[in-house]
């Protein structure tokens, strides 16, 4: 029996050598200036007014682009459990299979829709509609966002709120509870190990993103992925760009511990 | 109650449309022969094209390449891991689970810059090697996530039952505890896959001068404007994987599959 344990040793070796080291890796780099000298400097360059406004937006459209795909995948999870389980293949449908086409290529085509002269556009214009173009604003940031992660909010929230017995709803109005009451007292706590999840696998990859506003925000709107990403590519200041790096995944674990502590036995984790 | 039902189809619609619209729009230009997005006729020389475009091909190649190694390495290591942590208990296993997390709590952003800045630190040279190496690492933790939940399904006096009635260990795992997993198994190597299929950041981060894979090659022509070509390879890419999936799911020899399990169930 205790050989089993041994199994999960090349995964521990894995793991160590490729996640663990990495990470320490980048506190070596934050920590120390091109020469290696010991510094404060990269980190706490994060207060610096461009960097904090930077990080603040990014907070801001993460938190735009959570909240709207929360509000857009609780409804579809309910109707997807209503029409019974076999509809699963209509999730995979929607949202796993357009993956298979390039994200960057996808996120690329809404520019053909969005951008003055673009399809939408022209077509609004033609209904007599304002001319008008949303591609460089935070706007198309946030829905490059929601159009890429929706598929994270939704699958955690539909494995959930498939799972919830339907024997308690209906005991819930035989003993008199109206629709809202069973909700808010029945579907919202059993479903809150999906919301946590969803949450975490939305907010953490839109606060870094650093392609989407590439593409949508015209390179004038600067989000705290592209400043980490350009102290790595362009400007070539990899101490400062780990610097940065850390703080920011600092930042992201603490809120993130802080709201995995509602989802303790892990359900919303599991596809 | 059917007002209730309208709605819910309407939504559904609605959703379906916003994540189609952009899919649909790649596909109508790829055909268009303009260059732009002013539609100017049918034409299929985008396709003809893509087929002499070494720069394309390639790109396609290494990301299937990558992503099949990636996803196969992954899911064997995901497996075994699996089987270990399940065998654990308390503080040990609780560790596993939080080191499974980092990848997916860590953004991509800095899961590829430390695996950068590591590579660099140690010597190693960016090349297929240092990707594949990375796409593993993401990757094993979602198949992690699928099988885990299957194997605490399983009944384990089944799988001691047969090592009562004198199989061995190895031979009782293929024999009994693997098909009941083998959903759960599929379903990871799937999302492992796709998920090395799409990604942009961490290949950007670990990739080797010259190697492109298709993110990283659309990625750097964004500025000059892509290629239709590239809409071309996606629309065929995008179909196969249409009907395949169609293929899985309404072929014959499906019906069975289910029906067993949900007796399994």
């Amino acid at each position: 029996m205790n050989k089993k344990k041994l199994l999960a040793g090349p995964y521990l070796l894995w793991m160590v050598a490729f996640t663990v080291i990495p990470l320490i890796m980048i506190a070596v780099y934050g920590f120390t200036d091109r020469t290696g000298a010991f510094t404060w400097e990269n980190v706490t360059a994060m207060i610096r007014p461009e960097h904090m406004k930077a990080l603040w937006l990014s907070l801001k459209l993460a938190f735009l682009c959570t909240a709207v795909c929360l509000f857009l995948a609780y409804p579809l999870a309910l109707i997807l459990k209503a029409k019974g389980v076999k509809k699963g293949s209509f999730v995979v449908m929607v949202f796993i299979l357009p993956m298979w086409m390039n994200f960057l290529l996808r996120t690329y085509a809404w520019l053909n829709l969005l951008d003055d002269g673009g399809i939408l556009c022209t077509l609004l214009e033609k209904l007599g509609l304002a001319r008008f173009s949303i591609i460089g604003t935070n706007t198309a940031i946030v829905l490059g966002m929601v159009y890429n992660f929706l598929p994270f909010m939704v699958l955690p929230l539909y494995n959930v709120i498939s799972k919830i017995d339907e024997n308690v709803i209906n005991a819930a109005r035989d003993l008199g509870a109206n629709g809202f009451q069973v909700f808010r007292r029945i579907i919202l706590p059993l479903s809150f190990p999906g919301i946590v999840s969803g949450i975490t696998m939305v907010f953490v990859p839109s606060m870094t993103t650093f392609a989407i506003s590439d593409l949508l925000g015209a390179r004038k709107i600067m989000l705290i992925g592209n400043i980490i990403e350009q102290e790595f590519s362009t400007a070539a200041n990899w101490n400062l760009g780990s610097g940065l790096s850390l703080v920011l995944m600092v930042f992201i674990l603490i809120s993130m511990a802080a709201l995995s502590h509602y989802d303790k036995n892990g359900e919303g984790t599991s596809f | 109650m059917r007002v209730k039902k309208f709605f819910s189809q309407i939504y559904m619609a609605l959703i379906f449309i916003f994540m189609y619209a952009p899919i649909v729009t790649l596909m109508v230009l790829s055909f268009n022969e303009n260059k732009g997005r002013r539609w100017s006729g049918f034409s299929l020389k985008w396709y003809g094209e893509l087929f002499q475009s070494d720069m394309i091909l390639s790109a396609l190649g290494n990301t299937l390449l990558i992503a099949f190694i990636s996803a196969t390495a992954a899911t064997v290591l995901g497996v075994l891991a699996c089987v270990g942590i399940n065998s654990l208990k308390g503080k040990a296993r609780n560790a596993y689970l939080a080191l499974n997390n980092i990848p997916m709590l860590n953004s991509e952003l800095v899961t590829g810059l430390a695996m950068m800045l590591a590579f660099i630190a140690f010597g190693i040279s960016f090349g297929y090697a240092t990707i594949i190496v990375a796409h593993i690492t993401f990757c094993v933790p979602y198949v992690v996530l699928s099988v885990m939940p299957k194997l605490r399904q399983t009944d384990k006096s089944v799988y001691e039952a047969a090592v009562d009635l004198g199989a061995k260990p190895v031979y009782a795992f293929f024999k009994v505890v693997l098909p009941e997993l083998m959903p759960g198994i599929v379903s990871g190597y799937l999302l492992a896959f796709t998920m090395s299929l799409d990604d942009f950041i961490i290949t950007h981060f670990t990739k080797g001068a010259g190697i492109n894979t298709l993110s990283t090659l659309i990625y750097s022509e964004v500025r000059k404007g892509i290629k239709p070509s590239m809409n071309a390879l996606s629309t065929i890419l995008f179909v196969s994987v249409l009907i395949l999936l169609c293929a899985g799911t309404y072929g014959p020899g499906r019906k069975k599959k289910t029906e067993k399990r949900e007796k399994v169930k």
